[in-house]
């Protein structure tokens, strides 16, 4: 039954409706004063935590197809990669232009003293070229095994993520986010590591 | 010199703030005003100190009582307001104690009674950035540190808020180490602005803003100005503080908000003032000692502000 649900025609759709839901949810609140005292603030680390959990669950498709017969769980892949790619875009922008007031030399110094910012930023470089191929004519273009290789670069995204979650909150001391996202990047990728490992050993 | 564009205060702020300035000069505006919460009104006298009443415009209630740090409830903004309502504030003692002639507990309805109540609106700069405006009510610390009689040897005070597991759900985190203090010169403790407040917006303290008493230091960075104090401690020797001992390379003893000693990990030069503007306000420049500069420069006078952040 959830094989027929994963491959139905309106799948897709409802795929792309679910991922926009957040989004839908902030830019409402936004027009609502519903985001707080500190809006500006409250919108920059919610897109970042949908970006964080977008990448965690593209992550998180192979193992779950793998795991439990869901071939069909491919085809919500890239869909969750692009949909990724667009809440980190838009935190990347609500940090420029909330907090920085869109002023590149403020970005520039910020970069500078906040090594922080500085592996946010180097994150998103990371998955600027993912998205860039992201389209069924960049696979021909480039030729699936390329593609292949060049999209292995989403296993160091976690890491410069965690690293940009982690490195926000020390200081504070207030570790608990960062180590529950970190436990699951773990995990996903941990999961690969083991399946390697056994096919090796088989 | 010439003030900067920015520094120039646009005619209708300039005539809003003297609306505000009159308002403010009815007896007890705050307390007579539409309620604010749910809070027992606490009736005061508008100060007569310089540098007391800013002309800033007041941040609203809600933001002020919905976006806190108060880690022993948490450590996001929120967790305050949701989380508050298990503190217990009567009965209430502060022992105050240390090096001092008449070291006693005060019951809260002697401290209360102890000076008469000034409303103050003060600047508040948080240490990650954001500011508001709010008027508190209260007294003069220095009221409170004369009845002690402080000896010779007192040159610090240190402050230390409740810690109590069943009232106050983030202590079971190890975020700090449990119970909170905070520290300031003796000169300091005493300069008159440092006050020793019992309410704010005409109304007892909401336990989200440190209920039933708690101390506010505006040239300071917020995390300087301890809530929900059970302990006031003269000392000779320099105080431990919480944050100073969590993170010395970040936070310092003084933490007098400086714009041009930036955090280890971010600039102090622009805050952003809660409620002003909508989303895409500018964020505005931070001034020297929070603005108080005229009142408290003295105090540090000679002294390398870099070294002694």
């Amino acid at each position: 039954m959830v094989l027929s649900a994963l491959t139905h025609r309106a799948a897709k759709p409802i795929a792309h409706l679910l991922c926009a839901l957040p989004l839908a949810w902030l830019i409402g609140a936004a027009a609502t004063q519903g985001l707080g005292a500190n809006p500006a603030e409250a919108l920059i680390r919610s897109l970042g935590d949908w970006a964080l959990r977008g990448l965690l669950l593209t992550l998180a498709i192979t193992p779950l197809r793998v795991q439990f017969h869901q071939p069909a769980l491919l085809r919500f892949r890239r869909l969750l990669g692009v949909w990724t790619f667009a809440y980190a875009s838009l935190h990347l922008l609500a940090y420029a232009w909330l907090d920085m007031g869109l002023g590149f030399s403020d970005i520039a110094r910020d970069i500078a003293k906040r090594p922080f910012i500085l592996v946010g930023m180097l994150s998103f470089a990371l998955l600027l070229p993912l998205a860039a191929t992201s389209f069924n004519r960049a696979v021909r273009w480039l030729g699936g095994k390329r593609w292949q290789a060049l999209h292995r670069l989403i296993y160091l995204i976690p890491f410069s993520v965690c690293l940009h979650f982690w490195w926000m909150r020390a200081g504070k001391n207030n570790f608990s986010d960062p180590f529950f996202y970190s436990a699951l990047f773990a995990l996903a990728l941990g999961w690969r590591l083991w399946r390697r490992w056994q096919r090796q050993a088989a | 010199m010439t003030p900067a564009s920015h520094e120039i205060t646009p005619r209708p702020f300039f005539e809003q703030r003297r609306l505000l300035l009159s308002a403010l000069a009815l007896p007890a505006a705050w307390a007579t005003a539409p309620a604010q919460g749910k809070g027992a009104p606490l009736a005061a006298t508008r100060s007569a100190l310089p540098g007391a009443l800013t002309l800033d415009k007041p941040t609203a209630y809600s933001d002020a009582t919905s976006y806190n740090n108060f880690y022993e409830f948490g450590t996001d903004k929120s967790d305050p307001a949701e989380r508050a309502h298990t503190l217990r504030t009567r009965p209430w003692t502060v022992m105050v104690d240390g090096e001092c002639l008449k070291p006693r507990r005060f019951d809260l309805e002697e401290l209360l009674k102890l000076a008469p109540m000034e409303e103050r609106i003060y600047r508040l700069r948080c240490v990650e950035g954001w500011s508001m405006v709010i008027p508190w009510i209260g007294y003069s610390l220095s009221a409170l540190l004369k009845q002690v009689e402080p000896t010779g040897k007192a040159k610090f005070v240190e402050f230390t808020t409740l810690a109590d597991k069943a009232q106050m759900p983030g202590l079971r985190s190890g975020v700090l180490d449990w119970p909170y203090t905070e520290g300031l010169r003796l000169d300091e403790a005493l300069h008159p602005l440092t006050l020793l407040s019992f309410g704010m917006y005409g109304e007892v303290l909401p336990k989200q803003n440190g209920a039933p008493l708690r101390l506010v230091v505006p040239w300071k960075y917020g995390f300087k100005s301890a809530k929900s104090l059970v302990r006031i401690r003269l000392t000779e020797k320099a105080p431990a503080t919480s944050w100073n001992l969590s993170a010395p390379q970040e936070y310092g003893f003084f933490s007098n908000v400086n714009p041009q000693v930036d955090h280890p990990r971010w600039s102090q030069a622009t805050e952003r003032r809660i409620g002003e503007d909508g989303l895409f306000a500018r964020r505005r420049p931070t001034l020297l000692f929070n603005g108080y500069a005229d009142q408290v420069g003295q105090l540090y006078s000679g002294m390398d502000l870099k070294k002694w952040f």
